[in-house]
């Protein structure tokens, strides 16, 4: 008798237990700062375990924030809110170099300053969002020796998942600090010369000592 | 023969209406009505620190080790705490300045002259506020960028706080002269030995270093006088075309558009932001 109550509820609370995990049809989505942490966590944990990388080898950063951090980003947003007004006047082909190179110079930026994390843990800070926002800014703190550095991102809700389409270090959001430059390779040499200009860029910086 | 404070004080108010004017060249849309005294500034600072200070942070940076170097940083900081009380104080917030005062009486009592930091690993963390952004909380306006000689960028409101914010420094109030120097020196150089692998980095991203640094100081400035949250403009989405209507562009037209039913769109901040 009482190995059947038992069983019972062991089956009742199986039961319930599975019905968690199947979990209502939102979760099949990441929350944006769950999904933060989850990528920040990843990186720093595959940066630490890397000797190449401890030993300040930003190419393989660059490899690894590649392969994590990229597939969560909005490129298209990122470089047309940096191009601004030209974005429009800019060919297709145009706007797919745009986004190459400026891809290439994002990842070297983050990778360039992940280099720089050592003994180093990401924290959320309190998450200030309605559950209906499209987009949200989720804010973060890189914790390690002396004082906190402010790391945000700007996300969007899009079909496939949240995407970032700003980060900020510092206080200083990248995207709106390359407006200003971009502005002005555009206005001294066109659409083409900016592309030539970020295509230099990651050249030099690709191949340089430091 | 006129008594030295009125001379200092004509000398004060020179100074206080220079800035004021420059304070009043700059706009919203023009934050650097100065820019090519600045870009010239901004080079002379440059080729000295790549002749100078750089080959000097590196060798302090090969022959004294990390933890040393950590001691000395912290050192420094335990002094920049200090004043930070102060301002948060002014600025009227009384926890952040109870909160950096027991971070520079713990580092200084438990932490051999601040050279140890126990605070950080209290959980107590540093606000860094400094008289520039006091002004800032006080409704100041930046005012026009400026460059300052070896001394880097600045804003007519930050240069007005200089003084204060450079003789903040207790290293300063040492005498003799020679030691106040020689402390300053020593507090460059370790700070620029923290930033050689940051530098690097700034040239490598920035298409025009003097236009990234810019943007990127007048950015963080306006954050830290909010401390961290600054008001954002809602920008135009040039990834959409122009006029999307509801529900026509790709998935959440987010700040352009409100689609009907979906929640408002985060308070865009009314006209575009005095440039603080």
């Amino acid at each position: 008798m009482l190995k059947r109550h038992f069983l019972l509820r062991l089956a009742a609370s199986g039961l319930a237990a599975w019905t968690l995990v199947q979990a209502p049809a939102q979760a099949q989505g990441e929350t944006p700062d769950a999904l933060v942490m989850r990528v920040s966590t990843e990186v720093i944990d595959a940066a630490r375990a890397d000797p190449a990388i401890q030993a300040g080898d930003v190419n393989r950063v660059m490899t690894l924030v590649d392969g994590k951090v990229m597939p969560h980003v909005n490129f298209q947003r990122m470089t047309a809110s940096a191009v601004g007004r030209y974005w429009r006047q800019a060919t297709p082909e145009q706007q797919q170099k745009l986004q190459a190179e400026f891809k290439t110079l994002l990842v070297r930026t983050y990778a360039g300053a992940l280099a720089q994390v050592k003994e180093q843990t990401v924290q959320l800070k309190p998450f200030r969002a309605k559950p209906e926002d499209q987009e949200v800014v989720v804010r973060t703190e890189v914790r390690g020796k002396g004082e906190p550095t402010q790391l945000d991102y700007r996300m969007e809700k899009r079909t496939d998942g949240w995407k970032i389409y700003d980060v900020n270090v510092l206080g200083v959001w990248l995207v709106e600090n390359y407006r200003n430059s971009f502005a002005q390779e555009i206005s001294a040499g066109g659409i083409d010369g900016l592309i030539a200009k970020l295509a230099e860029r990651n050249k030099s910086a690709g191949g340089g000592k430091g | 023969m006129r008594p030295s404070f009125v001379r200092g004080g004509r000398r004060a108010a020179a100074v206080v209406l220079v800035l004021g004017l420059l304070g009043g060249c700059a706009t919203h849309q023009r934050p650097d009505p100065f820019e090519s005294v600045n870009r010239k500034v901004f080079g002379f600072n440059e080729t000295v620190d790549e002749y100078v200070l750089a080959p000097v942070a590196r060798g302090y940076r090969n022959v004294v080790p990390d933890m040393a170097r950590t001691g000395v940083t912290n050192f420094f900081n335990n002094l920049r705490d200090l004043w930070s009380s102060v301002n948060a104080l002014l600025q009227g917030d009384l926890e952040k300045s109870g909160q950096d005062w027991m971070r520079f009486s713990v580092n200084t009592v438990l932490g051999f002259g601040g050279v140890v930091d126990w605070a950080s690993r209290m959980g107590l963390d540093p606000h860094y506020e400094d008289l520039g952004q006091t002004f800032g909380v006080w409704g100041m306006e930046p005012g026009a960028y400026l460059v300052l000689p070896l001394l880097g960028p600045s804003t007519a409101r930050d240069t007005l706080a200089l003084p204060a914010d450079f003789y903040a420094y207790p290293d300063q109030w040492v005498t003799p002269a020679e030691a106040s120097y020689g402390l300053l020196a020593w507090r460059v150089v370790n700070t620029r030995a923290d930033l050689l692998d940051a530098g690097k980095l700034l040239g490598d991203i920035s298409l025009d270093k003097y236009t990234f640094v810019r943007d990127g100081y007048l950015q963080r400035r306006r954050s830290q006088v909010y401390n961290g949250s600054p008001p954002t403009e809602d920008g135009e989405r040039y990834d959409l075309p122009e006029h999307t209507a509801p529900g026509e562009g790709t998935p959440s037209p987010g700040a352009v558009v409100p689609p009907a039913g979906a929640s408002a769109p985060r308070p865009a901040a009314s006209a575009p932001a005095a440039g603080l």
